[in-house]
């Protein structure tokens, strides 16, 4: 029952063959089970079994609010959630109550959704990993499943599995563990230069990534302005397009949504490719991509071209300056953002008396943590007076360029672009934490953050298994504010990929997850 | 002919490389079938060239000609303005591997460009009306500081600038490099 998707969970609501209540039950006993995954910072039980309850009647009354009524979903810890605390995993807020919801919590509210919790993350969206969070690190529940067990103890049979796991990715590696896992049925994440996409493909689901200025992000606590949008984890691409339809829209609360109207749309289930141009950036192929990678990657050109699709290589030249050019910005906006911080108003607050200026130091020193701290004074630096030139307005050039590479494209014909979404598989925890931040950071997101330096669509579909039996997805990028044509070529390919879904494997500690299957829509 | 026409289209909409791309794909087509090819294996052989099978750029060499080195007076100044530490030479050293990280955007030829700041610069963006839309929340804001007096947030005393750090470990290791 966990494993249906969005869509058959609420037809089973209108025909009467489930309850929003029983399955609000299921999921809860469900993150109960899976706690060891640490996905969830806070579990909103309460608040979730009284909103079931209501959605319980209205569907007894034949009068459901919309098609999200009564669906369990998850919020990253970074959304501002009325009267429940919201700590972005970090000391600084740790305590923090918001007096109001986020436009898109409140808009998943509207709709009769039931918040099952708030989810995991690197400390204020800084990383890539989601190990950087002071509730500890997600881990990813493909860690668990049969295919990664076996291979695991086919190659090394004495591994000891209590420390043998691998990341989820991250930043939103929290809500992109709930999904994959089972736990709930969508996730909001955000995507500053990959938080959603990232996690999203090493746990085996699909992420999205709107257009900029296509989803409020009003009480999305900023980390880049300029680059910040919310992003959907699903199972399907049909669910984040569901959702996509729920929180799109102008918000008078952010100034940078559109003002057009925003229909939302369904995706077709015949998807023709004939008159459809796909896009190859050679600069995709970067050093340092796996074998695996390279691979479906190829094959899944090789299958858009059979389908009609017209296939071409295309040229970004900037591709490779894109994440150093992102880490300057960043690190500068952050610098920016994180000024509020200071103890005065709400969150952490040291007890120094002597100035406001020492309480202020002493309130930071201990609420941020060493990636924070460092994000902070790098992104100082880049704006001193006389670095600000040679950095700050040099990535903003650079910055132009990088935009215009993708302007360039789509006006050469092509409608859509085909990229490997990570470089490799999920990374095993000891292994990742052997680097700093940063260069994780470097890493993990040098496909992703271009499309937020450029501000255009793009989403994570998986397409298959590497050989230690972890997922690996593929990313396409569309046109700014063409998610419809962008969705319905992730559906197609959805369909032709036939992802085996995660099966979890084995008891953990006290843990009772045995042959529990998590069936999920990709095989539909 | 489909193949020279699709060529010929090609050059009118496109640049003159991927000309060359679908020239080198005809080649590779015919080959694979003059030497009976299997029909996967010549898939593999045109499809395998859309996407580039070897990787088109290399990371750069570190830019050892690049000075990255911080000074004492700028660390100071950093920490003043940032109102956090660098905590311990580790830090100190993140930085400089920061900056280093960043001094490769000077190989970009940036001669003209404007700067980039939003990606929504061709739009007019919404102003609503300049009007009280929301209030009477003192209480629920007050509630989250951790200290107030009456309708007050409390701040320690003001205008005092930090204290000069004494015993800083860093600085000191720093200053006996120079």
């Amino acid at each position: 029952m966990l494993g249906i998707s969005l869509r058959e969970a609420a037809a089973a609501f209108r025909l009467g063959q489930l309850t929003p209540t029983e399955l609000c039950r299921k999921c809860l006993a469900f993150i109960r089970e899976t706690s060891f995954l640490n996905a969830y910072i806070t579990v909103t039980e309460d608040v979730a079994l009284k909103q079931a309850a209501e959605a319980d009647l209205r569907f007894d009354q034949g009068k459901p609010l919309g098609v999200l009524d009564g669906i369990p979903f998850a919020i990253k810890d970074n959304f501002s959630t009325k009267n429940i605390e919201t700590t972005c995993a970090s000391q600084m807020l740790k305590g923090y109550i918001p007096p109001y919801n986020a436009t898109v919590v409140q808009r998943l509210l509207d709709q009769g959704a039931v918040l099952m919790g708030k989810t995991n993350l690197d400390e204020f969206a800084m990383g890539s990993g989601s190990t950087d969070s002071i509730f500890g690190p997600v881990k990813n529940p493909w860690s668990y499943s049969k295919q990664f067990r076996e291979k695991r103890k086919a190659c090394c049979p004495d591994s000891n599995e209590s420390s043998d796991w691998v990341i989820t990715g991250g930043s939103s590696g929290g809500s992109a563990a709930s999904v994959s896992a089972g736990t709930c049925y969508v996730a909001l994440g955000s995507d500053t230069g990959g938080s959603t996409r990232n996690p999203a493909c090493h746990c085996g689901i699909v992420g999205l990534k709107p257009t900029y200025g296509l989803v409020s992000r009003h009480g999305l606590i900023p980390l880049v302005n300029s680059m910040d949008v919310p992003g959907i984890l699903a199972r399907c691409v049909d669910d984040a397009a569901t959702v996509l339809g729920v929180i799109a829209g102008h918000d008078p609360q952010d100034a940078t949504t559109i003002q057009d109207h925003i229909l939302p749309f369904t995706l077709p289930d015949v998807i023709d490719l004939s008159k459809l141009c796909v896009g190859i950036p050679k600069e995709y192929h970067a050093p340092g991509l796996s074998s695996e990678i390279l691979s479906i990657w190829t094959k899944a050109a090789d299958m858009m071209e059979k389908a009609g699709a017209k296939v071409v290589e295309v040229s970004m030249p900037h591709t490779r300056y894109s994440i150093v050019c992102y880490h300057v910005l960043c690190t500068a906006e952050v610098a920016s953002n994180m000024a509020r911080f200071d103890g005065l108003e709400y969150g952490h607050r040291a007890d120094i008396k002597d100035s406001t200026e020492a309480m202020y130091s002493a309130t930071r020193r201990g609420g941020f943590n060493d990636v924070v701290r460092g994000r902070i004074l790098s992104g100082n630096f880049f704006l001193l007076k006389q670095n600000y030139e040679k950095y700050f307005l040099k990535a903003q050039k650079v910055r132009r360029l990088i935009a215009d590479d993708f302007v360039n494209a789509f006006k050469s014909g092509v409608d859509i672009l085909l990229t490997p979404t990570t470089l490799g598989d999920a990374a095993p925890y000891l292994d990742f934490i052997q680097e700093d931040n940063r260069t994780r950071s470097a890493q993990e997101d040098v496909f992703t953050q271009c499309a937020n330096m450029a501000g255009v669509p793009a989403i994570t579909v998986p397409a298959g298994l590497s050989s230690r039996g972890l997922p690996l997805g593929l990313q396409f990028i569309g046109q700014a504010f063409c998610e419809q044509q962008l969705l319905s070529v992730a559906k197609w390919f959805e369909k032709q990929t036939n992802f085996c879904p995660l099966v979890l494997h084995k008891t953990h500690d006290n843990g009772h997850i045995d042959k529990r299957q998590s069936k999920s829509a990709f095989s539909l | 002919m489909w193949l020279q026409m699709t060529a010929t289209r090609c050059w009118r909409r496109l640049e003159f490389r991927r000309l060359l791309s679908v020239q080198f794909k005809v080649t590779v087509t015919l080959l694979s079938l003059s030497t009976g090819g299997t029909g996967g294996f010549t898939d593999h052989m045109v499809f395998a060239f859309q996407v580039p099978q070897s990787p088109t750029w290399t990371i750069e060499p570190d830019t050892s000609t690049q000075d990255c080195h911080v000074s004492a007076e700028v660390i100071d100044h950093l920490e003043r303005l940032a109102l956090v530490d660098f905590r311990n030479q580790d830090g100190v050293q993140r930085l400089e591997r920061a900056i280093q990280f960043a001094s490769q955007l000077h190989n970009v030829n940036t001669e003209g460009v404007e700067p980039l700041s939003s990606v929504l610069e061709d739009r007019a963006l919404y102003l609503r009306s300049d009007t009280v839309t929301t209030g009477n929340c003192t209480e629920l804001l007050l509630g989250n500081a951790n200290t107030v007096v009456e309708e007050y947030f409390v701040a320690p005393p003001g205008n005092i600038p930090l204290p000069p750090q004494k015993d800083n470990i860093y600085l000191s290791s720093k200053s006996e490099d120079l």
